[in-house]
């Protein structure tokens, strides 16, 4: 073969872990010496199937791991909606079937990725209408379909899976029943012990548990379900039937190609993932490295990067995964790590068990009591994070306990704070992080300084989201070895974050910053605290930031209302709520701008910008904008900025939504809203999405029945796009839950913490949002509402108020006892027809040479013309 | 810092300066910061912010560091001791300081003194 020569490289299988091959394989360089084909079965790219369930609150659109639906990577192709038909391992050839039914592929080296199916036993009606399995975002639909017309459902399979199916049929509004046929619940993960509190949880619930109960038949009428049909029971009574009794490797291929497959099913793999074809091999739940499969994503993970570096002459190897699982389930706290069974000879057992609080805990130690083993948590699994990482295994002899291993579990014991995890102890196991490389980005040579910048940089914490706790902490600790300040003390005067202020602030009903600092800080304040505590001030308060001793805790921006530039000139920028102006004001900014002498330019906020105002020409510049019918526009404030818009279907042929009356409204309803940062908001008229939604703090898209409110979103330093709270909203509830939104994260996020790491940083991160915004489970609705009621009666513009206030105009002078002398050290240079500030040379004296010519910007005679 | 009485300028009356407060005032040609701690004492620094190469210091926010009353720039927020002019960020970095003093109400700024 020749030197130049491109080799192709098929991909069986475009689920999580096909996709994760993928990624590795483009980030790694293995797509410099070869090309992909993809080849998914799935009508859809790759999507997170861990999260299957949010699929009815999110959206398939939100699981997508490929949203675009292709790879950046132009020399990798997915074909969607196809599949590998059969394997021709001699010629190195493969045929397709669906979407390019017939067609022929050679591979230089073939992935299969095929992942698993569930099993269904073999028991008669398994056909019958009503029937489903739980694998695929089309089984979720089909279960939604039939669940809307539904009374009562049950699910074959007490397993992980099997209760997250019952909990998704018990929120469809489905009377649901679990028939496991083992005697508890979980029976993999969980002891009996653990097993019967999980029980007593999930009945808690409502939900009807059937252990020990074998289903013989699925009975059915019409051809339809309409129940299960139990050994040595009375029938149980269901028109919506899921199995869920666990899953079986996609081998058939495989198999008819020739290649080993293991006792269980699974295609045979070694350690380097190759099976017994040295051109074929095999990721994720399809394989079986020696002869054992793995049901969950972490391993699968492993194996992809094992496979690209075994193409690229690495050393990789797969030598078996962690299978300790840690899940919600229906609000139920279970965790099962290690050796949780105790089969390990010489084992012990330390069990606390709290029947009241429903709570069971079970650690699972050596003889000598020196290595945790493995455990079962139930109720509270708090401490999960702490202690996967000491399990010792027979390649890792994990991490000494300390001598009362009970404390780690006891609910007093706060000893899992002081345990020292070492340095190679794996954080996330999902990514495979190690503390190590946490503290890597942390320290010295890294770039992070917060948790969520090390999952962001890292990976870790950013999959399953269960090791997230144990991230805050290992860069807590990080920094706190190091003296740096990680309490969250806003600034030397006040030992509280800005949240715990604002809470101390509104219980007291401080209203002045003297009266704060006096009783909850120390010293005379700062340029941090001060701009915070007039924030917070205006957030509760409503009135003019310029107010009596208001005025000296502003920010200089806040203080003059305008935005201070690098020679100390200001820029102006009146609102223009969803960038719709008329003709007539628009020709006033142009008078102003000219009359003035200002550099005029088009923000990235659909509005204009007016720069190179000396502070004493704000009011005059003012005067003429207001009586235009301008507003101030906050460019300056850590408030609403701008809430962008597109034309929307009053004008384009693909709107479905009026978007512009819709950001007017938004704009106008939260102009002047002081917030921890600034605040952005969009709304497009269709999915087409031209104003950028999603790229805001709040963004709207039109849909044919409403409205999508995405939350938490910024372009900026570390963009991030905004993530669905809630679909298909009509007006009114679409400004409610933003009024919620929006006061929620008034009330509780750090200073200068935009929506998108305030969310982040919430325990429960967005979905703790939705349940306090959408199903208002703390009962503050009403109170956030009228919150923003508040802001919204109270409202006036603060330049006409500063207009009408001759205190207030007072200090807009260059010079308090020159006022009509303009500072020389402002000067100008013109640059394509335009003034530009003049470098500075340093300070200089009056009466030298004042370069301000009769007619310049600035010069007395430009603002008297100005008035 | 014995100045003769001429030479000093009447900038204000002190009202005029919002308590943790600060006007700029042309003192000889010179632009110059005056400012009002929380307890009503006075100080005077040269407007001009060395860092940030524009004359707006006496638009800072006045407040303290430890024991220290200082203005932070409000351009790039570095803090100078009012009574020394010494930029706490930037041990290299001084601003010039001027003699100020209170008589009936009127806030008198005096020559610019030598060292800090
Ligand atoms: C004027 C403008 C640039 C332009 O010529 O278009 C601008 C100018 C400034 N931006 Fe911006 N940003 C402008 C649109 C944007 C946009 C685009 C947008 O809004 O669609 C972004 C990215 C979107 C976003 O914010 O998520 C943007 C991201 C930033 C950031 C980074 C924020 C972040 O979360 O990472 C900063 C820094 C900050 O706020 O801390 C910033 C800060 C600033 C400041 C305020 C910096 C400062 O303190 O001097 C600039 C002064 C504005 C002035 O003097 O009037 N500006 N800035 C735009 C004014 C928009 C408006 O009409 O209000
Ligand atoms: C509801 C649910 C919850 C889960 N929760 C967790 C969890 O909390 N933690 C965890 O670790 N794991 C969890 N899992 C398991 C996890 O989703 C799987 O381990 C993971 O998806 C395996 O990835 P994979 O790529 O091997 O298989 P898959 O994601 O199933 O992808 C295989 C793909 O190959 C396609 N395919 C099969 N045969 C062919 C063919 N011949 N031609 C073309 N395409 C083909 C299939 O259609 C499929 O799209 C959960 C699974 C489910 C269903
Ligand atoms: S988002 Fe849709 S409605 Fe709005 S301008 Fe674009 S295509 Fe038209
Ligand atoms: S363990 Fe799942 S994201 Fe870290």
């Amino acid at each position: 073969m020749m030197a130049h020569h491109r080799r192709t490289l098929v991909v069986v299988g475009h689920g999580m872990v096909g996709h994760r091959f993928v990624q590795a394989a483009v980030e790694r360089g293995l797509t410099e010496t070869h090309d992909v084909v993809v080849v998914g079965e799935e009508l859809r790219a790759a999507y997170d199937r861990v999260a299957l369930t949010s699929f009815f609150e999110r959206g398939a659109e939100e699981l997508s791991l490929l949203p675009t639906g292709e790879y950046d990577d132009p020399r990798v192709r997915l074909l969607l909606g196809t599949t590998v038909e059969s394997v021709d391992t001699g010629a190195r050839t493969l045929v397709l079937g669906g979407a390019a039914a017939g067609e022929e592929l050679a591979y230089d080296e073939l992935v299969l990725a095929t992942g698993a199916a569930p099993f269904v036993p073999p028991i008669p009606g398994t056909d019958l209408d009503g029937v489903f399995v739980y694998r695929t975002i089309e089984d979720l639909e089909a279960i939604r379909d039939a669940a809307a017309t539904a009374r009562v459902g049950a699910v074959v399979g007490g397993g992980l899976l099997g209760l997250e199916a019952a909990n998704a049929l018990a929120q469809l509004g489905l009377e649901t029943h679990v028939v496991e046929m083992a005697p508890r619940l979980m029976a993999v993960q969980v002891d009996d012990a653990g097993g019967a509190v999980l029980t007593r949880h999930v009945e808690g619930l409502g939900l009807g548990v059937h252990t020990g109960a074998m289903t013989t038949e699925v009975l059915g009428q019409d051809g339809r379900v309409v129940g299960l049909g139990l050994r040595d029971r009375e029938p149980l009574p269901a028109e919506v039937v899921v199995f869920s009794a666990g899953i079986r490797p996609r081998d058939a291929l495989a198999r008819a190609a020739g290649l080993d497959v293991a006792e269980r099913g699974g295609v045979l793999v070694d350690e380097r993932c190759r099976t017994s074809d040295p051109h074929v091999w095999a990721v994720g739940e399809c394989a079986a490295p020696a002869g054992r499969m793995y049901g969950l994503v972490a391993p699968g993970y492993a194996m992809a990067e094992v496979v690209v570096d075994a193409l690229l002459g690495g050393p990789g190897a797969f030598t078996g995964a962690d299978m300790s699982t840690k899940l919600k389930l229906m609000g139920v706290d279970v965790a099962s790590f290690g050796d949780a069974f105790a089969t390990t000879e010489g084992a012990l057992e330390l069990v606390y068990a709290d029947a009241v609080a429903g709570v069971y805990k079970k650690l699972v130690v050596s003889e000598d009591g020196r290595r945790l083993l493995g455990g079962v948590l139930v109720g509270d699994a708090s401490a999960y994070g702490v202690l996967r990482p000491m399990v010792a295994t027979a390649t890792n002899p994990g991490i000494a306990l300390p001598d009362n291993p009970e404390d780690l579990i006891l609910p007093s014991g706060r000893g899992s704070a002081e345990i020292g995890l070492p340095p190679e102890a794996q954080v996330c196991s999902c990514n495979d992080v190690t503390r190590a490389q946490i503290e890597e980005a942390v320290g010295e040579g890294g770039s992070c300084d917060s948790p969520s910048c090390v999952t962001a940089c890292t990976r870790a914490g950013a999959t399953c989201g269960s090791c997230k706790p144990l991230v805050k902490k290992v860069v807590e600790d990080f920094f706190a070895a190091r003296g740096r300040s990680v309490d969250r003390s806003l600034c030397e005067h006040f030992p509280l974050s800005r949240q715990e202020l604002f809470e101390v602030i509104a219980v007291h009903g401080h209203t002045r910053f003297d009266d704060v600092v006096a009783a909850h800080g120390t010293g005379r304040g700062c340029d941090v605290c001060k701009p915070t505590v007039a924030s917070i001030l205006a957030s509760l308060l409503g009135d003019h930031v310029l107010g009596a001793e208001r005025r000296t805790l502003q920010d200089t921006n806040d203080a003059y209302l305008a935005n201070i530039q690098r020679n100390g000139t200001y820029s102006v920028v009146p609102r223009i709520p969803g960038g719709e102006i008329t003709p007539e004001k628009l020709i006033v900014i142009g008078e102003v701008a000219r009359d003035f002498g200002l550099y005029t330019k088009i923000t990235g906020g659909q509005r204009i910008d007016l720069f190179g105002a000396r502070m004493e020409q704000l009011p005059a510049i003012w005067t003429r904008l207001v009586d235009a019918g301008f507003e101030s526009g906050h460019a300056y404030g850590k408030s609403l900025r701008t809430v962008k818009s597109c034309v929307g279907s009053t004008w384009c042929r693909y709107g479905v939504q009026d978007s512009t009356t819709l950001a007017i409204m938004l704009e106008e309803r939260y102009r002047g809203l002081r917030s921890p940062h600034k605040l952005k908001g969009g709304v497009s008229g269709c999915a087409r999405e031209c104003a950028e939604a999603r790229s805001k703090d709040f963004g709207v898209i039109a849909t044919e029945k409403g409205w999508n409110l995405y939350v938490a979103g910024n372009g900026g330093a570390t963009p991030v796009h905004a993530r669905l709270l809630a679909g298909d909203l009509d007006t009114e509830t679409l400004v409610r839950y933003l009024d919620r939104f929006l006061m929620y994260y008034i009330r509780t996020a750090d200073r200068l913490q935009r929506t998108a790491p305030w969310v982040d940083a919430l325990d429960g991160g967005l979905d703790r949002v939705r349940e306090v915004v959408v199903d208002d489970v703390l009962g503050l609705g009403s109170e956030l509402e009228a919150a923003m009621a508040t802001h919204v009666e109270g409202y006036s513009d603060e330049w006409r108020a500063t207009l009408e206030d001759p205190d207030k105009l007072a200090r807009f002078v260059s010079f308090v006892n020159a006022p009509d002398t303009p500072d020389p050290h402002i000067t100008f240079r013109s640059e394509r027809d335009q003034v530009a500030p003049a470098d500075s040379e340093g300070p200089v004296l009056l009466g030298a040479s004042i370069p301000v010519g009769p007619g310049g910007p600035g010069s007395p005679e430009t603002v008297g013309a100005g008035r | 810092m014995s100045a003769p009485e001429a030479t000093w300028t009447a900038v204000c009356r002190l009202e005029q300066i919002e308590v943790e407060g600060g006007v700029a005032a042309l003192v000889g040609g010179a632009a110059v910061a005056v400012f009002r701690t929380h307890d009503d004492t006075v100080h005077a620094l040269g407007n001009y912010d060395p860092l940030g190469r524009a004359s707006v210091l006496a638009r800072g926010i006045v407040g303290t560091r430890g024991e220290v009353p200082c203005v932070a720039s409000p351009l790039h927020k570095q803090a100078y001791d009012l009574r020394t002019g010494q930029c706490l960020d930037d041990a290299a970095v001084r601003v010039p300081t001027y003699d100020v003093r209170v008589d009936r109400g009127v806030v008198l700024v005096g020559p610019q003194r030598e060292g800090p």
